[in-house]
């Protein structure tokens, strides 16, 4: 169901067909893995069985004679690793861990961590030419646990990390070697005082294990590095900007010595922002002189890309009587994984986001562990703070004898009150959200049966802005070339282009869209953050005014009058006054446009805007599961997902993105997670180990749309993909307790958990 | 030691082929990396995603799974075969239609697997659906959109 109050659009609130679709459907479209150079050559990376090793040497001379081998590199390839030094510089540490994270430098930081790389004739000669390559190590013992990690006499990763953080009760001094690379802190008001207002406190410890974002398309990359010094990279990326700086980076060479061609994507969810192999495809091009193709191996995705971190979360919540939160104390710590950035700011930031609460201190610890670095997951940071807080809620809820929609209606946060860090907020619809499942027959259905139970939990993104750019160009037959600098990971070559052709009262149809390199478009900002339907938006807006006032000049020009007299309309029609005989002047755009060649050119236009306006988006969501009590298994009955969109520009992939979400969410409730042994191998690097959500693992994911539009967007535009994957966990761990009683403090709550606590 | 390649024949939807290829090849390495039809996918190369799917003598495969040589004299449907010269098959057009691709990596395999299905079952019921399709993982779509999709197309 969808509001009924919103202006009406002529094309916003279609379903049309994507432009890209039909390739995709007939396996023509072309990702990064399908890409066909003439004299091609397979690249292949060598990894580190341990989790935790000094690397002493690597003798390549046997791989380097096998025939069939074109190249061979290592770390020193890197001008930008420096093997050389641990002292870490600020700012130009990022830098160097970037390329030591791709090929390992003084150690090897992880099982799966790349040591060194070959191209040859086939993979199978590559894989070949692996096994000859001599590797000595030194192995350390390895840290994997956030907790341990930050224990005194843990193993340390870096020994030039010394950060002196004192706070949430951590002391490490300055001159002493840690993994806490970094703490952060927002407070408001006087916690103190907030909690002795309190009728009842409310304090719990939470752990959660690492997922992966398990997209189905491993990393790929393709590299031709010219005699000329020109670098061209094809590649399945989130961001063909961020791609060419962090190669530039690595490889220390100019941006605009680099090419960077995205391919068709097959999935990302935040995992293929950073870059794995486009530095080491472009040296082995160097070194062999022939273009270079690399993928990984699906064990190598696992092993050495995403995932998200682990987290420990610490959270008190001061209650009144009438349900009225009138304190928190938070404390969450984050594994980055094997170099500092985990994304434990943003979820700092989210935790208490939907509430309006006067006193609070929200801490965020960054940890450093033996395990892959962390990337971007679908609104990293937030499932796992927001996980604790709203399951600390539904505790007190139940104290309370209150409703739990009601609890979180009393504290709901509305234009006006502050966030976190003390901005108050804009026109949100998080109130919106909870009166919808408040009011969704599901809400109001009766549950029966033994072992079944219900829960709800909200959840809250801030979506993304940033820099967006596209350029586009008026056929002489009305027709539009729509050129744009986002990667599109699932519909916005339909989502953008709806938002010009509504700008200019044309038909969809009538634009074609592209997504071209970074040579030829200006500097666009990730596909992330739920930002790109917003920003495209924006930019498509804005070259759709330009349109518009040089079709008004053009139309000025042949009937002679003055540009202000004449109007464009809705429907894209140009109007000007009557002639001198009274008749109308008029022409629809496709006439107009027959006539720009003769009126001063065909028109080009090209914008690149950065709003800050985004749309912070909020979601609720309600489940009905069953236990088996003899197995552990939970079974999802029926799941909805009440989610405030702003506008839906394309409502089918509006829903999709938001069914997408909930089972990647379900998966981290129920059973995915990241399992080591004692030494720090990954034990699950696979498909059928690490088991995602399969279609027989779910019931169709009912999703209803609540359209409380952005005053910052021309159309209500706020993200959509994100906040669906925050809700899941506190969701079904809620329900879990209605069914069995059971209140659990680890997610995933897989079988074993589940049966832990029964038997 | 670097296996001497063989020649394999093999029909590819409609057209015969002769391929030469590494003994150490898949068919699923044959189809992408010989012959240059990029339309199976590689997800994991170990038979736990599907996006790989193909139809060989009938049967629905994981092209990762079978061995090059294993082809040779078989007759193998892929996606590029599902559309006639003039028109996209219904499941195609319906995969489109009604979003049930988000990224698309997993729809050929999909869109075989489905195929397959209506083959053999031509009316299944929803549990069926996702009983037969379970084999194809897709991480974008929560599956909704795929199964209403192909129980759209069986109920014609
Ligand atoms: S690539 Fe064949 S099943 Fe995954
Ligand atoms: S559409 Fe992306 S994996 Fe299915």
């Amino acid at each position: 169901m969808v509001a009924t109050d919103k202006p009406k659009y002529k094309i916003i609130g279609t379903r049309p067909a994507r432009p890209d679709g039909v390739d995709k459907v007939t396996g023509r479209a072309q990702y990064g893995a399908d890409l066909k150079l003439e004299g091609l050559i397979y690249g292949a990376v060598l990894r580190s069985p341990h989790a935790h090793a000094i690397i002493k040497s690597i003798d390549t001379t046997k791989a380097e004679a096998l025939p069939g081998v074109h190249a061979v590199a290592t770390n020193a390839d890197f001008p930008g690793s420096s093997n050389t030094t641990e002292i870490l510089e600020p700012g130009k540490a990022n830098e160097r861990w970037a390329a030591d994270n791709i090929l390992a430098g003084p150690k090897a930081l992880y099982h799966g961590h790349g040591v060194a790389a070959v191209a040859a004739d086939d993979m199978h000669i590559a894989q070949d030419a692996l096994a000859l390559i001599e590797v000595e190590y030194e192995i350390l013992p390895p840290v994997v646990d956030v907790q341990d990690a930050m224990q005194d006499g843990s193993p340390i990763l870096h020994s030039g990390l010394r950060t002196g953080v004192r706070a949430a009760g951590v002391d490490t001094k300055s001159d002493i070697e840690t993994n806490l690379a970094s703490h952060m802190r927002l407070e408001r008001g006087d916690v103190e005082e907030g909690f002795k207002e309190a009728d009842i406190t409310v304090e719990r410890e939470f752990t959660s294990s690492q997922f992966h974002q398990g997209y189905i398309e491993p990393q790929n990359a393709a590299a031709w590095w010219s005699m000329d010094g020109r670098l061209s990279v094809w590649t399945s990326t989130q961001g063909a900007f961020s791609a060419r700086d962090a190669t530039a980076d690595i490889l220390k060479i100019p941006v605009s010595d680099i090419k960077v061609t995205p391919m068709e994507i097959g999935g990302g969810f935040g995992g293929k922002i950073p870059i794995y192999l486009e530095p080491i495809a472009a040296v082995l091009s160097k070194k062999s002189n022939r273009p270079v193709k690399m993928w990984m191996e699906r064990e190598a995705v696992f092993q050495a890309t995403g995932p998200t971190a682990s987290s420990y979360s610490k959270v008190k919540i001061g209650v009144t009587r009438e349900g009225k939160i009138t304190a928190a104390y938070c404390t969450f710590a984050m594994g980055a994984g094997a170099f500092p950035g985990s994304p434990v700011g943003a979820g700092v930031q989210c935790a208490l986001a939907p509430y309006a609460i006067e006193n609070q201190v929200v801490d965020g610890l960054d940890v450093v562990l033996n395990t892959p670095k962390t990337a971007a997951y679908r609104a990293p940071g937030a499932p796992a703070t927001e996980y604790a807080v709203e399951s600390v809620l539904d505790e007190i809820a139940e104290q309370l004898d209150m409703d739990p929609i009601d609890l979180r209606l009393a504290n709901v946060a509305e234009e006006g009150d502050r966030n976190s860090s003390g901005t108050p907020w804009p026109k949100i619809g998080a109130k919106e959200v909870l009166e919808a499942m408040k009011s969704h027959p599901h809400y109001l259905s009766e549950i029966q049966g033994e072992d079944v139970g219900r829960g709800i939990a909200v959840g809250f993104w801030f979506n993304g802005g940033m820099e967006s750019s596209s350029s586009a160009r008026v056929n002489k037959d009305g027709s539009i070339a729509l050129i744009m600098g986002s990667t599109d990971i699932g519909g916005t070559r339909a989502s953008i282009p709806m938002q010009m052709a509504e700008t200019l009262g044309v038909t969809y149809e009538q634009i074609a869209p592209q997504v071209t390199d970074t040579d030829s478009v200006g500097y666009t900002a990730v596909t992330g953050g739920s930002r790109t339907t917003f920003a495209g938006g924006w930019v498509a807006y804005e070259l759709g005014q330009m349109i518009k006032s040089e079709m008004k000049e053009r139309a000025a020009k042949i009937w002679d009058v003055d540009s202000g007299s004449i109007s464009y309309t809705d429907d894209g029609e140009i109007v000007g006054p009557n002639d001198k005989d009274g008749n109308e002047q008029k022409f629809s755009f496709n006439e107009l446009a027959g006539k720009l060649q003769s009126t001063g050119g065909l028109i080009a236009v090209s914008a690149s805007s950065s709003h800050t306006t985004q749309g912070a988006a909020y979601g609720g969501h309600i489940v009905d599961l069953k236990v088996d009590r003899d197995t552990g298994k939970v079974e999802i009955l029926r799941y909805t997902a009440v989610q405030d969109v702003g506008t839906a520009i394309h409502p089918s992939y509006v829903e999709g993105q938001i069914q997408g979400g909930v089972a990647q969410g379900i998966g981290m409730a129920l059973n995915e997670e990241y399992y080591y042994d004692d030494d720090g191998h990954l034990m699950n690097g696979s498909f059928l180990d690490y088991r995602i959500p399969v279609a027989n693992d779910l019931p169709m994911l009912d999703v209803e749309l609540v359209e409380v539009p952005n005053p910052g967007h021309p159309y209500g535009v706020r993200g959509v993909g994100e906040v669906p994957i925050v809700p899941p966990q506190p969701t079904i761990r809620n329900a879990m307790y209605d069914a069995i009683g059971v209140r659990f403090y680890h997610n995933p709550m897989s079988p074993r958990r589940v049966l832990d606590e029964l038997l | 030691m670097i296996p001497e390649p063989k020649v394999i024949s093999t029909t590819i939807n409609g057209d015969e082929k002769q391929v030469l290829v590494s003994e150490r090849d898949s068919l699923l390495e044959a189809l992408r990396d010989r012959i240059g039809m990029t339309g199976a996918k590689e997800g994991c190369n170990n038979g736990n995603c599907g996006a790989c799917a193909v139809i060989m003598d009938g049967r629905l495969v994981n092209s990762c799974c079978v061995m090059a040589v294993e082809a040779d004299g078989s007759e193998v449907m892929t996606v590029e075969g599902l559309a006639s010269r003039e028109e996209l098959h219904p499941l195609q057009s319906e995969f489109l239609q009604n979003a049930a691709l988000q990224c698309g990596i997993c729809t050929p395999g999909f869109l075989m697997s489905s195929y397959a299905l209506l083959q053999e079952k031509p009316n299944p019921t929803e549990e069926e659906a996702r009983f037969w399709l379970a084999g194809n993982l897709c991480r974008c779509t929560g599956y909704d959109k795929i199964i209403e999709s192909v129980l759209t197309v069986a109920k014609g």
